[in-house]
C-alpha cells in the first residue's frame, strides 16, 4: 500500500534532484514499472473485494434475515463455521507460541553459530511443505498416534470444558487439526522471532551481562521485551495462514456446525475455508453464493486481524 | 498404476496395428480406414474426427470419464484423427447449465434433465430436444471396519437404524437376528457419513427412504441431515475414517472398499452381496421414468425389487446429449464418443478405471439407437 502513496511523490521531486541531466529513460520506465506493481496489489485487492461482495448478494438477498421467508439463515449459517475456524486457529496459536519462541531463541542465543544457521534452515523448509502434505500427515499418520493423549485428557482432565464430551476414534476433531495447523505455523513465527530478537542491541545485551544477568535473566529483561512487537506480529502472520489454513483441516476434521467448546469431539466444528473446499464441487446458484458470501467473511475477519496486528505493532514499537 | 500401465501397452497395440494396416494398405487408400479400428468399437471411421468437445457435469463419474476421453482420444489419434475430449468435474447442476447454455457439447449428471430442462434444451440443440442416457453404474456398498467380524448381513431397517443413530451397539439383538454365526462385540456403533454434498449420499438416503421409511424419517437428501458424528471428505476420507476407527460403518463407492468388510443387503428373502452383475441388474429391472421420450433412457430406480441377485444401491449417472447438432464436425465428434462409451469396451474401460458395473447388453444397443439417430449439421 505503501508503495503506491510515496511512488508518485519521488517521481514528482525527481527533477529538482536531476535537474542538470534532466531524466534519463530508466528512471522513468522504472518508475511506471514501479507505480504499475504498486497500483497491481491495488486493483487485485479491489477485484477480489468486489467478485466476493457481488456473488455474495443473491445469497444475502435469499437469507431469511431481509426476504424473512426463506428457509436458511446467513448467520446460523456462517456462525458456527467463524467459531471453529478461530477456536482452531486460537488453540493452533496457543500451541505454537511458546515452542516457536522457544526454537528463536535457541537460534539466536544458545545454539552454536554453524547449529544456528543449519536450524534456521530447516525451520525455513518446513514452511515450505505444501499443506496437503501435512494433511495427510496429520490424517494418516498422527490422528491415530494422539488418540491415547485425547483418551488421557478427557479422563483425567474431563471437568475442563475444552476436553469433555464423548471423544470417538478415529479423532478427526478439531483438536486434532489444530495442532496439525500449529506445527505449519510454527515456521513463519519462529522466523520472524529470531529476526527479531538478533536485532537485540548488542550494548544493552552486554549492559545487562556486565551487571551480573544471568543469560535466563538477559534474555527476560532485554531480549524479550525488545522483541515482544515482533512476536505479535510474527503470530498475528500465524494466525493468518492458520484461518485460512483449507486442506489440512479439510482432510483432518469431521465436520459439524455447533458452537461446542469441546474440541475432543469429532463433528462438532468445521472451518470456513475447509467447508467451501468441501462443498463447492457440487454447488451451484444459491448454495454457491452462501459458500461465496462465507469467502467475504473470512476475507473480512483476515482484514480485521491484520489491523489488530499493526495496531498492536505500532503500539508496542516506541517502547523498545 | 496396473491400470495405467495396462492402458499404455494397449495404446501401443493400438498404434501398431494402425501402422501395419496402414503400411498394408499401400497406395489405395479407398474407404478402408475403419477397417483397422483393431478394438472394434461400435464405429469406426475415427480418423475424420478433429477439433475440441467439451463436457463438465457430475464428479461422480469422473474417473470414468477420464479414462474414457483417454482412450477415445488414443483411438482417434492411431486412426491419424485429431480430437481433444474434455471433461471438467463441476458438479452435476452446474454441468446441466452450461451444457443447456452451449458451454459444454455434452453433460454428466447424477440427475436426469426435468421436463423444464428438456423445454429450454431447442434453443442450443438446433432446435431438436435434449435426451439423457444411462453410462455409468456404481454400486454403493455398506463398509464396515469390526475386529474380528468379516461379514455381515443387515437388513435395511437396521442400516437405517444405525445410521439415523437408533442403534447403537453391534451386540443389539436387531443386528444378531439376521447374523446367527457371527460373534458380535459389544462395541459402540460408529456411523461414519460424507462430509460433503454427495449423490452417494443421496443413493444411499433414497434406498433407506424407500426401504425402511419408519426407521430412516430423514428422506433422501444430498447434504447429511444429522448433525455431529464421524465424516469423512469425499470416498477417500470416508473410506480411510472408517478405516482408522474400530465399530465403524459407512457407505462408498464400491470400487473403493478395499480391506474393508462389505455387508451383504437384504433383497426379498435373501441377502445380496454388492457385485457387477447385482448392480448392472438393478437398472435392468428398474422400469423407465415414464413420460420421456423414446430415445431419453430414464430409469426410476426400483430400490424395493425383491427380484432374486439384484444390489439396489446403485447410483446411476447420466450422459445429458443433443438430439442434433449444428455443427457437423462437433456433432460427428459426440456421436463417436457417445457411441464408445455406451459400447462394451468403453463399459469396460469405466469399470477397470472406476470400479463402475458395465451396462447391460440391452441397455447399451438401446443406447446406441438413440445416439445413431442425432442428426448432425
Amino acid at each position: 500500500m505503501s508503495t503506491a502513496d510515496t511512488a508518485p511523490e519521488k517521481e514528482r521531486s525527481a527533477p529538482d534532484t536531476m535537474s542538470s541531466g534532466g531524466r534519463r529513460a530508466g528512471d522513468s520506465v522504472f518508475s511506471v514499472l514501479s507505480i504499475g506493481s504498486g497500483l497491481l496489489i491495488f486493483v487485485t485487492l479491489a477485484a477480489v473485494a468486489i467478485f466476493l461482495t457481488t456473488e455474495s448478494i443473491p445469497a444475502i438477498t435469499a437469507s431469511r434475515e431481509f426476504s424473512g421467508t426463506a428457509e436458511f439463515s446467513l448467520v446460523e449459517y456462517t456462525l458456527p463455521l467463524v467459531f471453529g475456524t478461530v477456536l482452531a486457529s486460537a488453540i493452533a496459536l496457543l500451541i505454537a507460541i511458546p515452542v516457536s519462541v522457544g526454537i528463536a531463541l535457541f537460534i539466536s542465543h544458545f545454539a552454536p553459530r554453524r547449529m544456528a544457521s543449519g536450524l534456521g534452515y530447516m525451520i525455513d523448509l518446513l514452511a515450505a511443505v505444501p499443506s496437503v502434505v501435512y494433511g495427510l500427515w496429520g490424517g494418516v499418520w498422527l490422528v491415530p498416534k494422539l488418540e491415547p493423549l485425547y483418551v488421557f485428557l478427557n479422563t483425567y482432565f474431563g471437568w475442563i470444558p475444552l476436553f469433555a464430551g464423548e471423544p470417538t476414534a478415529p479423532m478427526r476433531n478439531l483438536a486434532s487439526a489444530s495442532v496439525v495447523l500449529a506445527v505449519m505455523v510454527l515456521p513463519i513465527i519462529t522466523a520472524v522471532s529470531r529476526e527479531v530478537f538478533l536485532q537485540t542491541p548488542r550494548l544493552q545485551e552486554e549492559a545487562a551481562l556486565a551487571l551480573g544477568a544471568t543469560r535466563w535473566e538477559t534474555i527476560r529483561t532485554v531480549v524479550l521485551p525488545f522483541g515482544r512487537g515482533g512476536v505479535v506480529a510474527a503470530s498475528m502472520l500465524g494466525l493468518g495462514r492458520a484461518l485460512g489454513e483449507t486442506m489440512a483441516v479439510l482432510m483432518i476434521l469431521a465436520p459439524g456446525a455447533t458452537f461446542s467448546l469441546h474440541i475432543l469431539e469429532v463433528g462438532r466444528h468445521n472451518s470456513i475455508a475447509a467447508n467451501i473446499a468441501s462443498k463447492s464441487a457440487e454447488a451451484s446458484g444459491v448454495d454457491m453464493s452462501l459458500l461465496i458470501f462465507t469467502g467475504l467473511v473470512l476475507f473480512v475477519l483476515t482484514f480485521v486481524i491484520n489491523a489488530i496486528a499493526r495496531w498492536i505493532v505500532a503500539r508496542s514499537g516506541p517502547k523498545s | 498404476m496396473n491400470v495405467r500401465q495396462n492402458k499404455l501397452v494397449s495404446l501401443a497395440a493400438l498404434g501398431l496395428v494402425g501402422g501395419l494396416a496402414l503400411s498394408a494398405c499401400g497406395g489405395s487408400d479407398a474407404g478402408e480406414s475403419g477397417g483397422s479400428d483393431a478394438g472394434g468399437a461400435a464405429s469406426g471411421g475415427y480418423a475424420e474426427l478433429t477439433g475440441n468437445l467439451a463436457g463438465s457435469g457430475a464428479s461422480s463419474a469422473q474417473n470414468a470419464q477420464t479414462a474414457w476421453s483417454e482412450s477415445f482420444m488414443g483411438l482417434t489419434q492411431a486412426e491419424g484423427g485429431d480430437l481433444t475430449v474434455t471433461y471438467d468435474p463441476t458438479g452435476s447442476g452446474t454441468g446441466r447449465e452450461q451444457f443447456l447454455s452451449g458451454q459444454v457439447q455434452f453433460a454428466g449428471t447424477d440427475a436426469a434433465l426435468d421436463e423444464e430442462e428438456l423445454a429450454s434444451s431447442a434453443e442450443v440443440c438446433n432446435d431438436s430436444q435434449a435426451f439423457d442416457l444411462p453410462i455409468y453404474i456404481s454400486p454403493i456398498a455398506v463398509v464396515f471396519n469390526i475386529e474380528g467380524v468379516d461379514s455381515l448381513n443387515l437388513t435395511p431397517e437396521v442400516i437405517a437404524g444405525i445410521f439415523a443413530g437408533d442403534i447403537t451397539n453391534w451386540n443389539d439383538p436387531a443386528i444378531a437376528e439376521s447374523n446367527p454365526d457371527a460373534d458380535l462385540p459389544d462395541l459402540d456403533i460408529v456411523p461414519v457419513h460424507r462430509s460433503d454434498d454427495s449423490g452417494t449420499t443421496e443413493n444411499f438416503t433414497e434406498y433407506l427412504s424407500e426401504n425402511a421409511p419408519d426407521a430412516w424419517t430423514h428422506g433422501p437428501v444430498e447434504t447429511w441431515p444429522i448433525d455431529g458424528g464421524q465424516s469423512g471428505d469425499g470416498t477417500s476420507g470416508m473410506i480411510s475414517t472408517v478405516e482408522g476407527g474400530n465399530g465403524t460403518i459407512g457407505y462408498a463407492d464400491a470400487s473403493q472398499a478395499g480391506n474393508l468388510g462389505t455387508a451383504a443387503i437384504q433383497v426379498g428373502e435373501e441377502f445380496v452381496e454388492y457385485s457387477a452383475d447385482a448392480a448392472a441388474k438393478a437398472v435392468d429391472v428398474s422400469p423407465r421414468e415414464e413420460g420421456r421420450e423414446e430415445n431419453d433412457i430414464v430409469v426410476e430406480l426400483d430400490r424395493t425389487t425383491t427380484e432374486e441377485g439384484v444390489y439396489p444401491i446403485v447410483l446411476v449417472s447420466y450422459l445429458a446429449l443433443c438430439g442434433s447438432y449444428a455443427d457437423s464436425a462437433q456433432g460427428e465428434a459426440v456421436k463417436a464418443y457417445a457411441s464408445y462409451i455406451v459400447s462394451s469396451e468403453g463399459q469396460q474401460a469405466a469399470a477397470e478405471a472406476a470400479g463402475s458395473a458395465p451396462i447391460s447388453d440391452e441397455l447399451s444397443s438401446e443406447a446406441q439407437t438413440a445416439i445413431d439417430a442425432i442428426t448432425v449439421g
